[in-house]
């Protein structure tokens, strides 16, 4: 898929756990990457966030350091 | 009709459908005498009925038993000891005490003289009527003993009669009617009509539409539909009529031209989530009738128009009967044995996952096909395949169901039975329109608003459902598109600060710290009406009122559909659902809960079976090792730890050029997945494309190997509904492909296995499948089809605890311990209208055609529904010039079509509405690829448009069409 869309779609998950209460925002989205994406798209994730995470919600960059 | 008394028979599911004449009532005990025989019955219970459960059958026209009492044919006079006359035991209740005589000398005459009035005014053609041989009229003539007809025509001229069309002078009878076969599947004859009612009280009780009424008085009376005929008048062809018509007035086409049936075999209806059983009636293996089952708990003995007749695509000469290969899609068809289509897919999907990795193949189960199907289906992939590639069209519809009820409730399912809306006080039904969707439902859904229960509506759309005769309460909470979240959490607002919660039910069943993070959410002033109200369009005032009916109005209960699923926050407003019954303590008893209208009949058993890629079946995650385990040591094989790709994950990585290979049975995703053009380019990406279908679907167009499906009518298997509830499919025709598709599934997984030196499977019949199962999953360990065939259905979870099913789920407890409410934050979708794209595009489906329109297109359903039109609201309208019927261009970001408009103030000023079952018009070019930020679920529901006048079909259109064409080439046998 392309980057934006990976983007976008990274940025839904964080936006939803971003508005739950509690500190684990950011773990609540590795949960659910780890639970529903595919390796192949974690993998594009990863190397994405690599490349510098240009846009990615920064609990998505946190999420990431799990992954 | 008839009454059909056929005991228990080996595998046709039948059991007695003995028509009591009057209703069951449910009052407390009551003893009484009936021809000397003592009988204990409910109070309210009639005479007839309790007459019927002692064995005797009281002549009758006007009464049955899916009717309420009416008393107008005084056929079932009796003779109660002291009582003067003789009363209609229909209408008659019992009482402690009562003697009851059926038959005396005086009620045998009396009869008699009944009957030979009505027989005075029918045509004595019984030979070569259509009812003949499943007639009441008939029946009773011969019941009462009528022996001959004393009344004759005027002497002084007319016939006085209304089944004669002219005299022996060949002058007119102005009392004759044509008859009427405008309707495509039954005719309406009155001159054999005896004016019982039953049709009409049918129309009124059991469909709840109206259509029909009794116009005229005494001889004069006549059942009219307030139009020229049947088709062109609100009669929505649901067969409720011609199912209670005691003669031939109001008879089926295809028993006028077959005659009657000599066999049933009950079945499950195979298009929507209700569920309905039927009765398959045959002639050898020729389907005469599908006739609503009485015992049917889905159903309760009604249907619908697809349901009763829309089965002519099993038969429909565009069927393809032979497996056919080709090396690329741009080549004609070629027709070839089963063992060369087999073994050319097994050998390209080994070859691809050799060359590209095991992860680079996949399924797609079918929503439309049996359990067994599904599990074999994604046991294919996840077994032979050694990866977790499987998903299912549920993924475009209900999967933020299984997500957003998995994390409020625990599982993943509707919570209560169908029966449950009897008990309703306020029904709130979100997203859905299941006067269209789910008309059985929508049925008993009415028939519950007309006894006073009031409706709340959250649609942008003004549905039929608010237009229900005789209904009460009503609230219409028109939204804008793509602001269910809003809505529900504006609801929760005045809920939580209105103190409208059950505090009691809250504190006993709910996790108590996430309930006061929700309440300190929810009653943040930004959340209130007033402040959503420009953002939602809802008025405040409305919003309030109708948040008060819901918490204040007793048995609350939702229902939703994909209007709530198919947003980039689909899985945020089904949590939102669940909040809302939880706070208001709706959940755990009869007439309340959380209720999803699952889209096809097996929406909920393909989710149940292990369809999606993260979950074993019963909704088990694939990370879980104790799960695996079990499959593992079923099956022999390691079991893929992790998740595997969503049907837009596989679309995406065969653009990517990493998915190469799709089994894809029974969906046309072509058609009805979201923006057409990626669907194409991913389907146009791949190197092996099976479809396993009835029909060239639009996939098809893009597939390499064609495996031709059996019907529902040709399998045996079971559906689970939107109840949970597990119904059996029985065959009553031989596969006119040759194999069931449970059998196709095996050969393919059999070729496979040969390439790969891998264990064949070895499955004889459908029960050995279901006994798998039951054996690793827990919630269906007390399934068989011994238990089937006894109990008629059963809803899961059916095992050692509930050996006899679950009608009601999170009864004393919530499957996951305390209910859990989560906070649900409205968050704007990307897709946003603006001045190029400046109206919301909202899609749904029709009464007439069912989906993407493969089967309900090759019926006479059409002649309701020939074309997908664009609603437009006339302000809209004029301000672009447009005139109701005009071509219109529809254009977003994604695509463009054309389509005729329909100018309608249904919609609201800002808002479009069209259908999809039509490929010409393909409705999703134009939808996005946005989805639900859970599951992918795509965002069908909020489209940004534009509408402009057009001269007719888009390029686009055009070229589709021609390469469609050009796709279904097949190649001449040599």
């Amino acid at each position: 898929m392309t980057d934006e869309k990976m983007v976008l779609m990274a940025n839904q998950i964080a936006s939803f756990f971003g508005t739950q209460p509690g500190g684990d925002q950011a773990a609540g989205v590795a949960a659910h990457l780890k639970d529903f994406w595919e390796p192949r798209m974690i993998a594009q994730l990863k190397d994405y966030l690599a490349g510098g995470g240009a846009n990615l919600n920064p609990l998505v960059v946190e999420a990431g350091e799990s992954l | 009709m008839k009454d059909f008394i056929i005991p228990w028979e080996n595998g046709t599911g039948i059991q007695d459908e003995t028509d009591r004449g009057t209703p069951a009532k449910s009052g407390k005990p009551v003893t009484l005498t009936i021809d000397g025989m003592e009988i204990t019955v409910p109070a309210g219970t009639s005479v007839m009925r309790a007459a019927s459960e002692l064995g005797i059958q009281v002549p009758k026209l006007c009464a049955t038993d899916s009717l309420e009492a009416f008393g107008s044919c005084r056929l079932c006079a009796v003779e109660i000891e002291g009582r003067r006359g003789t009363p209609a035991s229909c209408t008659t209740p019992v009482h402690a005490g009562m003697k009851v005589h059926t038959q005396t000398d005086k009620l045998r005459k009396l009869r008699k003289g009944v009957m030979e009035l009505y027989i005075s005014d029918h045509p004595l053609d019984c030979l070569t009527c259509s009812a003949n041989g499943d007639c009441e009229l008939q029946d009773m003539a011969g019941a009462v003993g009528l022996r001959g007809v004393r009344y004759e025509a005027p002497k002084a001229g007319g016939l006085a009669n209304h089944f004669e069309a002219r005299n022996t002078s060949g002058e007119v009878n102005p009392e004759w009617l044509p008859k009427d076969d405008s309707n495509p599947y039954f005719t309406y004859d009155a001159s054999k009509c005896i004016v019982c009612n039953r049709c009409v009280r049918a129309c009124e009780e059991v469909q709840g539409t109206f259509a029909l009424t009794i116009e005229g008085r005494g001889f004069d009376s006549r059942v009219a539909v307030g139009a020229e005929n049947f088709l062109a008048s609100d009669c929505v062809s649901c067969g409720a009529c011609v199912q209670a018509c005691p003669t031939a007035t109001l008879q089926e086409k295809s028993v006028i031209e077959m005659g009657t049936p000599d066999r049933s075999v009950v079945t499950t209806c195979a298009y929507c989530g209700v569920g309905c059983s039927f009765k398959a009636e045959m002639q050898g293996d020729q389907l005469v009738r599908m006739v609503p089952y009485k015992n049917g708990k889905a159903n309760r003995g009604h249907s619908c128009v697809k349901g009763r007749f829309a089965y002519g695509y099993a038969t429909h000469q565009d069927r393809i009967l032979n497996p056919m290969i080709r090396d690329t899609v741009d080549q004609p068809w070629r027709e070839v044995s089963w063992e060369e289509a087999l073994s050319f897919a097994a050998k390209k999907l080994v070859g691809l996952q050799q060359k590209y990795g095991q992860k680079s193949i996949g399924v797609i189960t079918s929503s439309r096909c049996t359990n067994e199907e599904t599990y074999l289906v994604q046991k294919l992939t996840r077994a032979v395949f050694g990866n977790n590639n499987t998903d299912t069209c549920a993924r475009v519809c209900h999967s933020p169901t299984g997500y957003g009820l998995g994390q409020t409730f625990g599982t993943s399912a509707g919570t209560q039975d169908f029966d449950s809306v009897e008990h309703s006080d306020v029904v709130m039904v979100i997203g859905a329109n299941p006067t269209d969707g789910h008309p059985v439902f929508a049925s008993r859904l009415r028939k519950r608003l007309r006894e006073g229960a009031k409706l709340i509506v959250v649609d942008p759309r003004r549905i039929d459902l608010l237009e229900t005769p005789h209904m009460g309460e009503a609230h219409h909470l028109a939204l804008k598109p793509g602001t269910n979240v809003a809505v529900v959490s504006a609801i929760g607002h005045v809920i939580v600060t209105e103190g409208l919660f059950d505090q009691t039910f809250i504190a006993e069943r709910c996790d108590l710290d996430a309930w006061e993070d929700f309440k300190a959410f929810i009653s943040d002033p930004r959340h209130a009406p007033e402040e959503t109200e420009a953002l939602t369009g809802v008025p405040a005032q409305t919003l309030r009122e109708a948040a008060r009916a819901f918490a204040n109005g007793g048995n609350g209960a939702i229902y939703y559909g994909l209007g709530v699923t198919e947003h980039s926050q689909g899985s945020t407003t089904v949590m939102g659902i669940a909040n809302l019954a939880m706070m208001t303590g709706n959940i755990g008893r009869t007439g309340v809960g959380v209720n999803p209208l699952r889209g096809q009949n097996n929406v909920q058993g393909s989710c149940d079976m292990g369809s999606f890629p993260h979950e074993l079946p019963g909704y088990r995650h694939v990370k879980m090792p104790e799960v695996r385990k079990i499959f593992e040591d079923t099956w022999g094989v390691e079991i893929d730890p992790e998740p595997g790709l969503r049907i837009p994950n596989m679309l995406d990585a065969a653009v990517d050029g990493t998915f190469k290979g799709l089994y894809c049975q029974g969906e046309d995703i072509l058609q009805s997945d979201p923006d057409t053009k990626h669907v194409a380019a991913g389907l146009a990406a791949m190197e092996c494309v099976i479809v396993h279908d009835l029909f060239l679907n639009e996939t098809a167009n893009y597939a390499h190997v064609f495996l031709p499906g059996s019907s529902f009518l040709e399998k045996e298997g079971t559906f689970t509904n939107a109840e949970r509830r597990i119904n059996r499919v029985r065959k009553v025709m031989a596969p006119k492909n040759g194999y069931e598709d449970w059998e196709v599934t095996q050969l393919l997984a059999n070729a496979v296995l040969k390439e790969t030196g891998g264990k064949a499977w070895t499955y004889t019949h459908p029960a050995e499948i279901m006994a798998e199962i039951a054996a690793t999953t827990p919630s269906f360990a007390g399934v068989d089809y011994a238990v089937l065939e006894e109990k008629g259905s059963v809803q899961w979870p059916c095992n050692e605890a509930h050996p006899d099913g679950t009608p009601l789920m999170h009864v004393d407890g919530f499957v996951r311990g305390k209910g859990r409410f989560i906070v649900t934050e409205y968050i704007a979708t990307a897709e946003k209208s603006g001045p190029r794209f400046p109206l919301l595009l909202t899609t749904g489906r029709i009464l007439s055609q069912y989906n993407v329109g493969a089967q309900t297109r090759r019926t006479e359903n059409s002649v309701w529904h020939d074309q997908d039109v664009l609603e437009i609201h006339p302000h809209d309208a004029e301000n672009r010039g447009l005139r109701d019927g005009d071509w219109v261009r529809l254009a977003s970001r994604s695509g463009e079509t054309s389509l005729r408009a329909k100018i309608t103030d249904r919609v609201s000023p800002g808002v479009v509405y069209t259908t999809f079952h039509h490929p010409d018009t393909q409705a999703n070019v134009i939808t996005t690829d946005y989805s639900d930020w859970a599951t992918n679920c795509p965002e069908y529901k909020v489209t940004a448009v534009q509408v402009s006048p057009s001269n007719g079909p888009s390029d686009w259109q055009e070229r589709y069409n021609a390469q469609a064409e050009q796709s279904r080439r097949i190649e001449a046998a040599e």
